[in-house]
């Protein structure tokens, strides 16, 4: 049994005796020597990892004006931060959009450029008070030029994640990135072998307090982050560090077509091999950890896993998925992790960074819980209209136009002899064959390409999909393609009315 | 070479590239074609020393003839090495190397712009081709 401490690790890192390992290297080191080996002759293992972190933001504070103001608002250009603190102190999130360039620029960018040196506008409003006189101020900050810059992130390292991938017939835009259709590619995240979490997965050395690297300078671990489901093996930090000393190699900001900014932080955990036990876990391997893939098109909280995956499958760059090969790639940089690992293995074996053990350690079970609701949520079912009226595909223009007259129904399902949906022609529709003077059957001037909803589908759902398509009305099918019912940007404007 | 058709709504529904083809015995690779209600849009491969010729007979029939030999600009200073990109490229232009550093060979370039929206540093972008 090998039993080493933090400070026997500390003292060997001052003299320069340490042996200092990345996370990638103690596997063959442990499948070498053993554990017990391994523990002996490695005193600190290096983890990194580099990739999209959207729960990440910084905390300022900007110094006082003259006369000052007690900020109500504030924005950095045009991203607005949160201040409902003190005057002028204020956090900005990473994913918090610009107001006039939407999805293009983020708190993100915002962090990015001050690291570049770049300056920034601020403008902050307030409704002023006696003791904070001002009501509207206007000025151009660098990092240099506020007082605090600390960068201070809820929720990063994720221990694991899922993969993604679409199974609808349209490309989906996520923050897994550009999903193709009919599961036409996989997306993952996370470092794998060099991942921090998963190299000491019972938190045994990394918890509260722990020293680390983060964005290119010395951070901390304030404690667990938020939505920490270490139960699952889904655990996560909240760490903090300070921006001024930061590098725009290890913090860059990212969009995502579709969804929005993000930012991505460079992180590395040193591990102090105190015993055996440490030992192993550090030498865990690609094909140790698995991840889900999960259909990312189902719009719930709860996808379906389509198959357990590994990350050595993953990086591989292909994986076989309902028996066909699809490519995967990666979110996050493996690259910059291993570069990461490296720095960090470096500082510590010139003597410039310390390891710690944590002053409180991170819970091991717990689970994220989903939210309670209780608005209720509303589905297709209780708002459709049933009394829905259909016509044949070889019923005549005519024909259509007198249901339409008679029933005041704008929108008539087309279904075929079997009942099953086929096209759906509208008021508008039988306008135009008017004005062009056909006045053929319905087949021939139908909508064929008709866009559909299910009855236990939530209504928010279908009013993003009526949105999205641009159409007015969905018709409700069963699993039989049969019309049961029809949904009208009507029947949702009158829930959100009766909602308020 | 690589071009790009495009074909506006009024003859989109004639088969001018059919018409193009059989006139002048050129063979047009077709690697991507997009057709809705306002365009047509089809880019394809051909020989260098026929151009001119498929150029002037489509040209003739009302489309819109450009070269596209400008494939996919890769800026690495804003590339981080993910490799988003390379799941999404229908022709593999993108791919990693053994020490996971990340490989373009852009004269495999379709010039589609998947990756161009796949990549969350706008490190790709298609210059010229809209």
């Amino acid at each position: 049994m090998v039993k080493k401490t933090i400070h026997e690790i500390n003292a060997k890192i001052k003299d320069g005796s340490v042996n200092v390992v990345t996370a990638e290297e103690m596997v063959d080191i442990v499948a070498e020597l053993g554990p017990e080996g391994a523990a002996r002759d490695v005193d600190v293992v290096t983890t990194g990892t580099f990739g999209a972190m959207c729960s990440s933001g910084v905390w300022f504070n900007f110094g006082h004006s003259d006369p000052p103001i007690k900020m109500q608002k504030v924005w950095m250009n045009d991203v607005e931060a949160y201040t409902g603190v003190a005057a002028v102190d204020a956090f900005l999130g990473a994913t918090q959009l610009s107001e006039s360039l939407g999805m293009e620029y983020g708190g993100a960018h915002v962090m990015e450029d001050l690291i570049r040196g770049k300056s920034v506008d601020l403008h902050a409003t307030s409704h002023g008070t006696d003791c904070y006189p001002r009501k509207v101020l206007d000025t151009t900050l660098t990092l240099d030029d506020v007082n605090q810059a600390i960068m201070v992130n809820p929720r990063n390292a994720y221990q694991t994640y899922n993969a993604a991938t679409n199974g609808t017939k349209q490309t989906i835009h996520t923050y897994m990135g550009s999903l193709l259709p009919r599961f036409g590619n996989v997306t993952y995240s996370g470092a794998g072998v060099l991942s921090p979490l998963s190299n000491d997965p019972d938190y045994r050395t990394i918890g509260t307090g722990s020293r680390i690297f983060l964005g290119g300078s010395q951070g901390y671990i304030v404690g667990q982050g938020t939505q920490h489901a270490s139960a699952g093996k889904f655990g996560t930090l909240m760490v903090q560090g300070d921006m001024k000393k930061m590098s725009a190699d290890y913090i860059r900001a990212a969009n995502f077509t579709g969804y929005g900014t993000s930012l991505y932080v460079g992180m590395g955990i040193p591990i102090p091999v105190l015993d055996e036990h440490i030992a192993k876990a550090a030498a865990v391997t690609d094909a140790d950890i698995t991840t889900n893939i999960l259909d990312y098109s189902v719009p719930s909280r709860d996808r379906p896993v389509l198959r357990k995956v590994t990350y050595a499958e993953l990086k591989s760059g292909c994986i076989e998925l309902n028996g066909k090969e699809v490519a995967a790639s990666s979110l996050s940089s493996f690259k910059k992790a291993r570069k990461i690992a490296g720095e960090l293995k470096d500082w510590i074996a010139k003597g410039d960074f310390f390891v710690t053990m944590p002053v409180e350690n991170l819970p091991v079970d717990t689970s994220a819980r989903p939210m309670k609701e209780t608005e209720g949520v509303s589905f297709v079912s209780e708002i459709m209209s049933t009394s829905v009226v259909t016509i044949d595909k070889d019923a005549s223009v005519y024909k259509a136009a007198k249901i339409i007259m008679e029933t005041a129904f704008n929108h008539l399902p087309v279904v075929s002899r079997d009942n099953s949906l086929v096209g759906i022609v509208t008021a508008w529709d039988i306008s135009k064959a008017v004005s062009q003077d056909k006045f053929d059957l319905v087949e021939d001037m139908m909508t064929r390409k008709v866009i559909t909803a299910k009855a236990d589908e939530r209504v928010d759902v279908v009013a993003r999909r009526l949105d999205l398509q641009g159409v007015s009305a969905l018709p409700v099918l069963n699993n039989e393609d049969n019309v049961i019912g029809i949904i009208t940007s009507d029947d949702i404007s009158k829930l959100f009315a009766r909602r308020r | 070479m690589k071009i790009k058709i495009n074909i506006l709504p009024e003859i989109v529904t004639k088969p001018i590239l059919a018409e193009a083809i059989l006139e002048t015995g050129v063979l047009l690779n077709v690697s991507q074609a997009h057709f809705d209600r306002s365009h047509g849009e089809v880019v394809a491969d051909v020989p260098e020393e026929v151009f001119e010729r498929i150029r002037s007979a489509l040209v003739s029939k009302g489309a819109v003839v450009r070269r596209l030999d400008t494939p996919i600009e890769w800026n690495e200073d804003e590339c981080v090495e993910c490799s988003a990109c390379i799941s999404v490229c229908p022709t593999k232009v993108f791919s990693l190397d053994e020490d996971y550093s990340l490989l373009v060979d852009k004269s495999k370039c379709i010039q589609c712009g998947t990756c161009v929206e796949m990549c969350p540093h706008n490190a790709l972008a298609l210059i010229n081709n809209k």
